[in-house]
């Protein structure tokens, strides 16, 4: 069983299903999220006090989500990457990054445009802001390290070390709604409590984050294969690949 | 191994991490205090710094005094910022750091007596001259004290999470500004707190809850930097 695991730890074994699943959850994105924006855009109704404004928490609230769960799985094979010394997992974390960033940025500039009609102001210096915003720069200069090392294996652990560092800053963010009485409301949706919204909009809801998974794991899945080959292209095992034999023969 | 065996293993142990602080500390002091002119530049970028907002705002007093706790604590941020380049890159340069590395010292002790040396440099000045800057922007004595009292909490931790950047980015391309972008965010709420304690104070309210706060990111800090920066610098010496 554990054999099964550890076979694809290796970039030569992992490398096909990568390439394999990607497009498998790049469709199941596209289908996903044009359901959730129909149920989202078209099939829930108006809500009472915030108008049509509040349809935008059909892709805020996912890439919220998103932005903090990505930073976690980062850390996580981060720690991997610095505990075992495995390629693949740091290669994953640097996989991640781009994504994360965008899915951050996405929860700002949507947030800015949601806080326009029901605040009235498209920023403001809220906890829960504030943390999202320094997780971007967080994104960001992980991102800048990996592009000013030029030893891929040097950038790998360095990148590892400076993610597990910020890692701190996620629950700072997760639970700054509740530490700080400020102006970003609550979470309305809770693991633990009978959700206090309509269950169609909870359909949409739940729709786009799982169009949001799987775009961020296509996303992920397609540039980590792209990272194996570029790393690996001195390796045997890349000029036995079918598509290497066919750029080869033609 | 016999109890008495091991116990008197773990007192060697414990005894190399003392001396090792205490070495790195003195010899860093010793090289500062022969480059005293560069200390002065950097407590007159502090100074300059801080006179610049009114200068380049308004002189207005009550304006001056809201703004005041902000700019001191960015500017001892920027200030501690200026000589984090030179924490490593000295000793990586001669090769005294892959032998502070190699030396059955511990490194993080080793690193943690740097980055004291560090704190006693620069965010130690920083806050003894923070009440008389405070002074120009019309801060009563409360919230001097209160302004000095968090400038001395918080200083260390910048120190603290500075040394990991400057570790990371040793020897890099563009290490300034990049080393800049990977420190500032994490001292964000380290700012956030220090300067919220002046005003709460000033509010009022007591600094105890943002004291409580600094005090906690320091210890956080004092255990886990040491060591991320020990891991940093080895993975840069690899």
């Amino acid at each position: 069983m554990a054999s099964t695991y550890f076979r694809y730890s290796s970039p030569a074994s992992f490398y096909p299903a990568a390439r394999r699943l990607a497009p498998w959850f790049g469709v199941a994105a596209a289908v996903l999220a044009v359901a959730g924006l129909a149920v989202g855009l078209v099939v829930a109704p108006t809500d009472a006090q915030q108008g049509d404004a509040y349809r935008i928490i059909f892709i805020h609230v996912p890439a919220a989500w998103m932005s903090m769960f990505i930073y976690l799985v980062m850390a996580f094979w981060s720690a991997l990457a610095l505990g075992y010394n495995t390629r693949l997992s740091a290669m994953m974390a640097q996989a991640l990054a781009p994504t994360g960033a965008l899915m951050t940025f996405i929860a700002l500039w949507t947030g800015a445009f949601w806080g326009r009609p029901t605040w009235g102001t498209y920023w403001a210096w809220d906890a829960r802001m504030t943390s999202e915003l320094i997780l971007l720069f967080l994104y960001f200069g992980i991102i800048a390290l990996r592009n000013a090392i030029d030893d891929p294996r040097r950038g790998d652990k360095a990148c590892a070390v400076l993610t597990l560092v910020g890692a701190v800053n996620v629950p700072i963010i997760y639970f700054s709604v509740q530490w700080w009485n400020t102006l970003h409301q609550g979470s309305t949706i809770s693991m633990t409590a009978a959700p206090k919204m309509a269950s169609i909009m909870l359909t949409g809801l739940l729709l786009m984050s799982l169009a949001a998974w799987a775009y961020a794991i296509a996303v992920a899945l397609a540039r980590v294969a792209s990272i194996i080959i570029e790393r690996e292209r001195g390796a045997m095992w890349i000029s036995h690949l079918p598509e290497m034999r066919r750029l080869m023969s033609s | 191994m016999t109890p008495a065996a091991a116990l008197e293993q773990d007192r060697a142990a414990t005894g190399a991490v003392a001396p090792a602080f205490a070495w790195a500390l003195a010899r860093d002091l010793k090289l500062a205090f022969r480059s005293r002119a560069e200390l002065g530049v950097q407590l007159l970028f502090y100074v300059i710094v801080v006179t610049l907002f009114p200068l380049a705002s308004t002189p207005e007093r009550t304006l001056l005094a809201t703004l005041g706790p902000g700019v001191l604590w960015v500017a001892a941020l920027l200030a501690s910022l200026l000589s984090l380049p030179r924490l490593f890159a000295g000793d990586f340069a001669d090769g005294t750091l892959e032998q502070m590395a190699l030396s059955p010292w511990s490194l993080p002790a080793l690193v943690s007596g740097k980055i004291a040396a560090h704190w006693l440099t620069t965010g130690l000045p920083v806050a003894v001259l923070a009440p008389l800057l405070g002074l120009q922007y019309a801060l009563d004595a409360p919230a001097l004290w209160t302004l000095a009292a968090g400038l001395l909490l918080g200083t260390p931790i910048l120190s603290l999470l500075g040394a990991i950047g400057a570790a990371l980015t040793l020897g890099l391309r563009g290490g300034g500004g990049l080393l800049a972008l990977l420190v500032l965010p994490l001292c964000v709420p380290v700012l956030i707190f220090g300067a919220g304690a002046v005003d709460a104070v000033r509010a009022g309210l007591g600094a105890g809850a943002n004291f409580s706060l600094l005090a906690a990111g320091l210890l956080i800090a004092l255990v886990g930097a040491p060591l991320a920066c020990a891991a940093a610098l080895r993975i840069a010496l690899d």
